[in-house]
């Protein structure tokens, strides 16, 4: 009934290896697409958007660059928060040294400054693994915030070490600071994200994303084969810090509009990034949608029930908050422990076949 | 699944859409959850039960009744964003962030939304620069008052000369704990005394290496910027390495209810603050009568007279008197948000209107003008009487060396300014 197959052929080797080869799932992605890009920016409120979808593309992206490291290349990091301070206080850094770049180059410089800084962090990777690297990259993690909270000159010597993004634009339209549009803020994480997203995709179908999978899978018949352990470590650690820098960039920017290190990119942010990768399923661009989508909008939701719709006090909502989405997690690894992107795969498969199951 | 999750989203405008039908709306972002509740629920229920109070006993203010929206952010500033988002819709009329974190983050929103921002003894001290933070109002006193209060109060016990003493500040490592350090150096310059900076990490749990520190250095004095659980931690620390607690000074939000030791432990513990202790005070005695025994009491009810209750009530007067200026300002009862602010600007809190609150000599009496939005910053100092268990006020409201200060504010606010192209309003 959803999936029509019969007669869809494949008359090229182009066509056969696209992203969505079914043609259900093909027009359903540009279905959303459209939705996202035409019709959102013209209903969704600044509620929505500021509280909502903005955070909700941030932290995808956040969980796309993790998701590369973890999934594909398995290499556990615990560093996501700091590296996500790298992207902010460099963004910070460019905003105020140059005034006059626009915001499209300040982010993604800011994601290579980031991945130049995941590489350094990354180098350990190639002698010690598992639980051990996620020590290392859970050094990494506190030294970065202890770095960028110890030198004033990262947040240009303010009395709080507190940082705040200033106005600035692109093609004369306001994308950060006060004045900004939420829906502007939306669509340029919208455009950053679905763009990434492209390029994970991409990646992680050709070559690089196979030595990455190699790598996953078993690293010395990997070295065996020919995949060169060095180059596909340090390549995962750049391009997942760079997603993260991205996040972290756009989370400072568009989102808060000025941090604390200490408070916004703490340990507590690289832990939420590893449960969306695990909740969304490792190894899956889908499933890093799904995770953040599930760790944002699952606490907002339940707050607006529980608060805005039936009156509770507001701390007894907030510990019910815990306890729920706790329990969700739970429910959720005990009944598909490869994650929500896992769940969706069976239901795919399972519509294909319906209403003729063998 | 992408269905789902748009599914999701319009379920969220649903259930945010169900209106707050009030008059006067006073949102209150409170965090009676995480590791600063115990701080952070009796500041939320003496604001609530302020308005509460008037509602019951005045009809509200003007004739206008008063609603408080209350948004749980934890103490964290993401939440703190998504709560300012969903209550500023329903014509808030000033914001009371009740965490330096979320008021920097505010800072450029609510002067975009042209909301009042009041940062009652918190947030950006710099902002007393009413020049540049048009929007934003930190009276009666902030951080770097608070800083040079206690120095002087040192000074005061040294007879006058402390050249050569060494003070420790023992910091809260967040911009909260920050924000006294400029002050602190350029007054170590002044007055010839060692500063040491210690700091303890969020949520200040484990403080064991910083107080070996002090054991080994033995400072003459320490003054602490603590929060939470930060602060009852460092009283034991400082207990164990039998510290002298009268040589202790902390903030005013290292001295609360909480921030003691049994029996005569931290016996002589001080604190600077900007508000009166105790509850006897005319107001207790109708929010006993019109609120507690009433049933309408915010939260468990049992925090009524704590020092944190004490300052939340303190605030939300501050923001119903200004209410009430702005009503006869501009003549109207529903006053927008753009009133209240200059409302802010010319408030006049005489020694009157508080005894007509029914808080007299509550505070310090304070005037705020266009340029000085930090009022005089008057500052007292408290001190922990283990024999009755409670906080008593020693000596008077005096005010700070703004000789050092306002230089600092000056810098500090222009740097701000030229980093976000504002241009100082001339008054």
């Amino acid at each position: 009934m959803f999936y029509r197959e019969s007669g869809d052929f494949k008359k090229t080797y182009r066509d056969d290896s696209q992203t969505f080869p079914i043609k259900f799932d093909r027009r359903r992605y540009y279905v959303v697409m459209a939705i996202a890009f035409l019709v959102l920016p013209w209903f969704i409120t600044d509620y929505i958007a500021n509280a909502v979808m903005i955070p909700f593309l941030v932290w995808a992206i956040a969980a796309l660059g993790l998701n590369i490291l973890v999934g594909y290349c398995g290499q556990l990091s615990l560093g996501t928060g700091g590296f996500m301070a790298v992207g902010a206080y460099a963004t910070y850094k460019l905003m105020t040294s140059f005034p006059g770049m626009d915001m499209f180059s300040v982010v993604l410089l800011s994601g290579f400054v980031t991945a130049f800084v995941g590489m350094i962090f990354g180098l350990p990777s190639l002698r010690i693994k598992g639980f051990y690297l996620a020590v290392a990259t859970l050094a990494a993690q506190f030294f970065l915030v202890w770095l960028l909270n110890k030198v004033p000159w990262f947040y240009n010597y303010s009395a709080s070490g507190q940082i705040t993004a200033p106005e600035r634009s692109m093609f004369g339209i306001i994308i950060t600071g006060p004045y900004a549009s939420p829906v502007t803020g939306y669509l340029f994480c919208l455009i950053l994200a679905i763009g990434l997203a492209w390029v994970a995709r991409n990646l992680t179908r050709g070559r690089l994303g196979r030595s990455w999978m190699a790598i996953r899978d078993m690293d010395i018949a990997a070295e065996i084969i020919g995949v060169n352990p060095l180059m596909a470590k340090l390549s995962a650690f750049a391009v997942s810090s760079f997603f993260v820098g991205v996040a972290g960039s756009l989370f400072f920017s568009v989102y808060l509009g000025a941090a604390e290190v200490t408070e916004a990119f703490s340990i507590n942010v690289s832990f939420a990034v590893l449960f969306m990768v695990i909740i969304g399923g490792l190894g899956s661009i889908f499933g890093s949608f799904v995770g953040a989508a599930f760790m944002v909008l699952m606490p907002v939701l339940l707050k607006n029930i529980l608060v805005g719709g039936l009156g509770w006090p507001t701390d007894l909502a907030a510990h019910l908050e815990f306890i729920i989405v706790g329990a969700l997690i739970v429910i959720f690894l005990i009944v598909e422990p490869h994650g929500l992107a896992q769940m969706a795969r069976v239901l795919k498969e399972k519509l294909r076949l319906w209403p003729f199951p063998h | 699944m992408k269905i789902k999750q748009l599914a999701t989203v319009a379920l969220t405008t649903l259930a945010v859409s169900a209106p707050v039908a009030a008059d006067l709306v006073f949102p209150s972002l409170s965090y009676r959850t995480g590791p600063y509740a115990n701080g952070g629920a009796p500041l939320a229920d003496g604001y609530a039960d302020y308005f509460t109070l008037l509602n019951q006993r005045d009809g509200g203010i003007g004739g206008v009744m008063a609603s408080v929206p209350e948004c749980e952010t934890g103490y964290n500033t993401a939440k703190g964003v998504e709560c300012y988002e969903s209550t500023k819709g329903d014509g808030a009329l000033v914001y009371m962030p009740l965490s330096t974190g979320m008021t920097y983050q505010l800072i450029p929103k609510v002067t975009a939304d042209d909301i009042p921002l009041v940062t009652t003894g918190y947030g950006r001290t710099s902002a007393a620069n009413g020049r540049v933070f048009s929007h934003v109002f930190n009276f009666p006193a902030n951080y770097w008052t608070g800083a040079s209060r206690i120095i002087n109060s040192i000074m005061e016990e040294a007879g006058g000369d402390i050249s050569g003493k060494n003070i420790a500040l023992v910091y809260h490592n967040s911009g909260y704990g920050k924000e006294p350090i400029p002050t602190l150096k350029a007054l170590a310059e002044k007055h010839n005394f060692n500063l040491t900076l210690i700091p303890v990490d969020h949520p200040g749990q484990e403080q064991k290496s910083q107080w070996l520190q002090i054991r080994r250095e033995r400072p003459d004095n320490i003054i602490m910027y603590g929060w939470g659980v930060m602060n009852q931690v460092a009283l034991q620390e400082a207990a164990n390495i039998r510290y002298p607690m009268d040589q202790m000074y902390g903030i005013w939000w290292s001295v609360t209810e909480n921030d003691k030791l049994e029996g005569m432990g931290s016996h002589g513990y001080k604190g600077a603050t900007f508000h009166n202790v105790g509850s006897n005070y005319p107001i207790f005695s109708d929010i006993q009568k019109y609120v507690t025994d009433a049933g309408l009491a915010a939260g468990d009810g049992s925090n009524v007279g704590s020092v944190m209750y004490n300052r939340g009530l303190y605030a939300a007067m501050l923001a119903a008197e200004a209410a009430k200026t702005a009503q006869n300002m501009f003549g109207v009862k529903d006053v927008t948000s753009g009133q209240m602010r200059d409302a802010f600007e010319v408030l006049d809190m005489s020694a009157e209107v508080m005894a007509a609150a029914g808080m007299p000599n509550f505070g310090p009496a304070f005037q705020v003008s266009c340029a000085n939005h930090g009022g005089p910053g008057l500052a007292a100092i408290q001190q922990w009487d283990g024999n009755t268990q409670e906080w008593k006020l020693i000596g008077d409201f005096e005010a700070p060396d703004m000789e050092v200060i306002a230089p600092l504010i000056k810098a500090d606010s222009e740097a701000y300014a030229k980093e976000n192209n504002i241009t100082p309003r001339d008054c």
